[in-house]
């Protein structure tokens, strides 16, 4: 009985905060856009009764997810996002790596201050942290002037308001929880490791090669992921660093909802995406079954 | 029997394969490894042997090149190994704590060290299986090193670093998870393995057991210092200190002052006490302190003051240890002296002749007991 308590807990947490909404957003998605509050036509009548129920059921349709597919703007907002979310996640990998071998080879007594570091911009509002990127990367910001006083460069460099400024931001953002994973799967590799692969002829590198990526694997899928997913529907980044070049999901989607007041397309937006977003969760979820098994 | 006698560090015309000239070891203030300068030679088995960080895993290391020496040389075949990386040099060390790759099957981590060697692929195969067999895991091969038992990794760990035949072979330990049978299985395996393949063991154990039984020289170390290298014989019989004659074996130490006699020395140990005799070759002052060490197997029991006995000593029984095969009685003199006598189970148990509080006499021969000088 307890046991069954103890199951269903987490089942209700999944059905209140994560199916409810999800059946809520899928059925505005099939329903028509309206000029009324709430904007979208049907909405379910119980005073009508059987009828009522009938009547609302009858008007649904998946119409919005047939518009999807016809203009060419959402599948292409759906690639670029995978791609700039994929690219991403590389450059991620490629600055987190290293800041994560780093912190697990420093002196034990350093370690704690290391990862302080890590977690320390958590401490900032996100908003703030992009809004000073902007200042940074901006035609006469503080990177531009640096660059110009030291004579590196003539003429400012345009970086806010292209793909680079959203990478850097989306980098500097996610770099965290690219680290920590790592972090802890290098953290664990038991020293003795490398100096039995140096013992059996290994070179320094060949067993950073053999012996150090293949046990801190877990940890650079489950940073990926990490990076991955939420990337995909990100959308302050690509709208305050990126302007109107970057074409992402994150930022369609609000301009349904928001500037063309569109919330059945809005809705059949997440939904399409959140069905991508199913596969890398999956995924995701089985590595981290991996990592546990393994550990056993 | 026509035994062919392996000793090279008497023979001045061999040259040692591994040479320690003045060592240190420093981990900052701490004194590891203190100065030392011995040798070993090819075809040995070294063991070294003493109590929980006294510095057996830090020789190791500087040997197997994780650790190089603060102060001194160290000399394989002749030559400074203080320049050559731990990846170039032709010796294999088995690690305390095996440290098996959790990732790679039992087979993989044995063809570790033979891939890196770019051997053909045949021959590693070959050489794999080879070593599958030698140490019983070939049900294993596929199996990661969680899936199998300690012993078993144990062996695994054996059987990676004897793959790649090194000249070398340092074992840190390498048998401390087996049970008693298969540890003197492994021990008569590993002297097997030395006599085919001709290479050098180093071994560290603290169980003084198996020292004696697979090395050819038992160095007794404290404090980061060897205090006696020797063989295993001349180390249990021979202790150059009380402090290896303790650590060896089971011995009885009795302090006293002693006078030169004939061949060797009176030792005055307590009042009212009977004047030992030791007829042993040592420089001693008249007066001074000496300990007289005494192997249980040594001294005899009985009920009545044996005839002829210059070494005889009455007291009383306190404490019996009954060990299956041998029996050890602990007697406390009226001064308080205690001291141990071994005698084999030749009868059953319930026809013992002493038991506890019965009053008997210790006796031993002029030669049966070592002086020492400390
Ligand atoms: N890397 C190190 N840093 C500081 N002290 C060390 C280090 N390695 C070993 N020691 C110290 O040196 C001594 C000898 O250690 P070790 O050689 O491992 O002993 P053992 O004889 O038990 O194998 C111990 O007191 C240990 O604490
Ligand atoms: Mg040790």
């Amino acid at each position: 009985m307890r046991r069954l308590a103890l199951i269903a807990l987490p089942y209700a947490w999944l059905l209140a905060l994560f199916l409810v909404p999800f059946l809520i957003v899928f059925k505005i998605s099939l329903s028509d856009i309206a000029t009324a509050i709430p904007p979208y036509t049907p909405t379910l009548d119980f005073r009508a009764g059987w009828q009522g129920i009938k009547d609302f059921f009858s008007e649904l349709d998946f119409e919005n997810f047939a518009f999807l597919a016809t203009d060419s703007l959402y599948w292409k907002a759906y690639v670029s996002s995978l791609t700039i979310a994929f690219i991403s996640t590389i450059l991620t990998l490629l600055v987190g790596y290293p800041i994560a071998y780093g912190m697990a080879s420093a002196p034990d007594h350093w370690r704690p201050t290391l990862m302080m570091l890590v977690i320390l911009p958590f401490w900032t509002s996100f908003l703030i942290r992009v809004y000073s990127w902007m200042g940074i990367l901006s035609t006469e910001g503080y990177l531009n002037q640096l660059l110009l006083g030291l004579g590196l460069i003539s003429t400012p460099l345009t970086i806010l308001n292209t793909p680079t400024a959203v990478y850097i931001g989306i980098v500097y953002t996610y770099l965290p929880f690219m680290i920590l994973p790592i972090y802890s799967a290098l953290e664990r590799m038991d020293g003795s490791l490398l100096e039995a692969a140096e013992d059996l002829g290994c070179s320094r590198l060949t067993a950073f090669w053999l012996i150090t990526v293949p046990l801190s694997k877990t940890g650079i899928i489950a940073g990926c992921f990490l990076v991955f997913i939420p990337v995909i529907g990100e959308f302050v980044i690509p709208s305050l660093l990126g302007g109107s070049q970057t074409l992402m999901i994150g930022k369609v989607l609000w301009e349904e909802f928001f500037n063309n007041r569109d919330w059945p397309v809005a809705s059949a937006v997440a939904v399409v995406l959140l069905l991508i977003l199913i596969v890398p969760i999956v995924l995701f979820q089985m590595n981290e079954q991996k990592s546990r098994e393994a550990e056993q | 029997m026509a035994q062919n006698v392996f000793e090279p560090w008497n023979d001045p015309a061999e040259k040692p394969l591994i040479q320690f000239k003045g060592v240190t070891k420093r981990f900052g203030e701490f004194v590891a490894i203190d100065n030392q300068t011995f040798d070993i030679y090819e075809r040995e088995f070294f063991a070294l042997l003493g109590p929980s960080g006294c510095g057996k895993t830090t020789m190791m290391r500087m040997l197997a090149g994780f650790e190089t020496p603060t102060e001194g040389t160290i000399l394989l075949g002749g030559q400074d190994m203080a320049p050559i990386p731990p990846n170039k040099r032709a010796i294999n060390m088995m690690f305390q704590s095996y440290a098996l790759f959790p990732h790679l099957s039992v087979w993989e981590n044995i063809a570790f060290g033979l891939r890196r060697d770019n051997k053909p692929k045949a021959e590693i195969e070959a050489r794999v299986a080879e070593m599958l067999k030698l140490t019983r895991l070939e049900q294993f091969a596929k199996r990661k090193p969680h899936q199998i038992s300690g012993g078993q990794r144990q062996r695994v760990a054996l059987a990676r670093c004897l793959a790649k035949a090194p000249k070398l072979l340092l074992l840190d330990e390498p048998m401390g998870a087996l049970d008693a049978k298969l540890r003197q299985a492994t021990q008569f395996e590993l002297m097997d393995i030395q006599e085919k393949t001709g290479t050098t063991f180093v071994i560290v154990t603290h169980d003084q057991e198996e020292a004696m039984t697979v090395a050819s020289r038992v160095a007794v170390m404290d404090n980061g210092r060897i205090i006696q290298a020797d063989t295993p014989a001349r180390i249990y019989e021979m202790p150059n200190s009380v402090y290896v004659a303790d650590f060896i074996g089971e011995v009885t130490i009795i302090p006293g002052k002693v006078h030169r006699r004939d061949k060797g020395y009176d030792v005055t140990f307590a009042e009212g006490q009977p004047t030992l005799y030791s007829e042993f070759d040592a420089e001693f002052d008249n007066g001074q302190t000496g300990y007289l060490a005494l192997r249980p197997e040594k001294v005899a029991i009985s009920a009545e003051r044996p005839e002829g006995r210059t070494n005889a000593v009455q007291g009383k029984i306190i404490d019996i240890a009954y060990l299956g095969n041998l029996s050890t009685y602990h007697v406390v003199l009226p001064n308080g002296q205690k001291i141990k006598a071994q005698t084999a189970n030749t009868r059953r148990l319930s026809r013992r002749d002493f038991t506890w509080e019965d009053t008997v006499w210790l006796s031993w021969t002029d030669t049966a007991a070592v002086l020492l000088k400390g």
